[in-house]
């Protein structure tokens, strides 16, 4: 039996996010949710295409979902009943809406189908329903984070990987995503990328850090998780949202 | 039962790939235009050969015309200052059946889409800025789905006009002619509610 999710042979119903959602025929949808015990599960929606559904299937969504199937390997049909929808409250504001565009794309890039994220989907659901507050921008560099972490590509930023000191971190190392001080950096240092104070929690907001500390993540998502995925590009709605976050952070003229 | 001879199930193939037909009602459309081939088979027949040779893409709005300019592009009495952009033809002919709007259109050919890999260079946002200096555009309403797409590819827009001294206005959203609360999802009655004006 599934942990928070009622099923039995070839049924499930669960919660879920709704990632995305790709036309199937001229009335279904295939809808790509990710849930807490199940992860990313994709499965056919009969009448997901219709006029009367698009409201409720919008990226973000909060599905109740029931999954049927014949055999396990089949893609299966959904039913689904709207929760909570998201994408209404964020179409008003360019930020969350950009905001929650990449969350769902990243995680639709990143994550393999059928494999439980039970932390990362408690984390997203926080992330999305923070969605428009003042520190957003912030908690999103941290759900990055996690992200890497949750697909093996985590940084170490305990401790110094040159010297072992753990005070006067500055950078993190492009190769091994591990934390080198400025004094372990020596003349190296103008090939690592920036350790921020907001990729440890320690920012208090500064949108000028959080876009440095996504600069470094962001190099990780391209160039390590990426590669790993057969060299998918990452998806440009992240980039979307560190353009927005970064014309956020410059100094406004009077 | 016998297969109809192979020309005929060509076309019947052939018309089951047409939206909001399947394979029993491209045969039942087949036969029907078989029984009035006088009548309607050889004008559809014709007209169809006479679309296929003269359809276009309006090279200044991306409607659909037979010329290089469509009708709406080279009506003297549409360039007003105003112009809609819609996602597809299809909104275009939506809009004008309404026959509520009198200036010129500009077709996207889609949205701004992560899952799709549609990026601003392949919608035709460019040529959209370069009309908006060239017609002398006063205002640009967009008039895009209300999805995270169609919203995301309007707020793209809207910065790619920052700076021009356009005005760039958006359809309001809320609750449609004829329409019951009760039966209207929480995210449009809530919009509906943030755009409420007085009576």
């Amino acid at each position: 039996m599934l942990p928070g999710a009622y099923a039995k042979a070839m049924e499930w119903r669960a919660e879920g996010i709704l990632l995305n959602v790709r036309r199937h025929g001229e009335h279904a949808a295939i809808l790509d949710l990710f849930t807490k015990d199940l992860g990313r599960h994709m499965g056919v929606l009969k009448g997901g295409a219709s006029r009367k559904m698009a409201p409720l299937l919008q990226p973000g969504a909060q599905l109740d979902a029931t999954w049927r199937a014949r055999l396990d390997a089949h893609l299966g049909a959904y039913s689904v009943d709207l929760i909570r929808g998201r994408a209404a409250e964020a179409m008003d504001d360019r930020l969350s809406l950009a905001g929650l565009s990449a969350v769902c794309a990243l995680l639709s890039f990143a994550l393999p189908e059928r494999h439980a994220y039970p932390g990362l989907y408690a984390r997203t659901l926080a992330l999305l329903d923070g969605l428009g507050a003042d520190r957003w921008p912030e908690a999103y560099l941290t759900w990055e984070l996690a992200l890497l972490e949750e697909t093996g590509f985590g940084l170490d930023l305990s401790a110094c990987a040159v010297t072992g000191a753990t005070q006067g971190l500055a950078y993190v190392s492009p190769r091994t995503g591990r934390a080198v001080s400025a004094a372990g950096a020596g003349e190296w240092a103008d090939r690592l990328l920036p350790l921020p104070g907001a990729l440890m929690g320690l920012a208090g907001g500064d949108p000028v850090e959080v876009v440095a500390g996504l600069r470094t993540t962001g190099h990780f998502l391209t160039d390590r998780l990426a590669p790993a995925l057969g060299e998918k590009p990452l998806p440009p709605a992240r980039q979307r949202l560190v353009d927005l976050i970064a014309l956020r952070a410059q100094p406004r003229s009077t | 039962m016998a297969d109809a001879p192979k020309d005929i199930e060509a076309l019947i193939e052939i018309m089951a790939r047409l939206p909001g037909l399947g394979p029993r009602s491209a045969r039942r459309a087949v036969l029907h235009l078989i029984k009035k081939r006088g009548p309607l088979m050889r004008p559809l027949a014709e007209t169809m050969t006479r679309v296929a040779d003269t359809a276009r893409e309006c090279l200044n709005c991306g409607n659909i015309g037979t010329a290089d300019l469509c009708p709406i592009c080279t009506d003297d009495k549409r360039a007003n200052g105003q112009i809609c952009v819609v996602e597809d033809v299809a909104d275009l002919w939506a809009m004008e059946r309404g026959g509520a709007f009198g200036g010129r259109y500009h077709v996207l050919g889609g949205t701004l889409s992560a899952l799709d890999d549609i990026g601003p260079e392949d919608l035709r946002i460019p040529r959209l800025v370069d009309r908006v200096t060239a017609e002398a555009v006063t205002e640009v309403i967009l008039a895009l789905n209300a999805t995270v797409d169609g919203v995301t590819t309007a707020h793209y827009i809207a910065d790619a006009m920052a700076g021009s001294g356009v005005s760039v206005t958006s359809l309001a959203q809320g609750v449609p002619i004829g329409g019951e609360l009760d039966y209207l999802d929480d995210g449009t009655i809530s919009a509906a509610l943030r755009a409420r004006k007085a009576v």
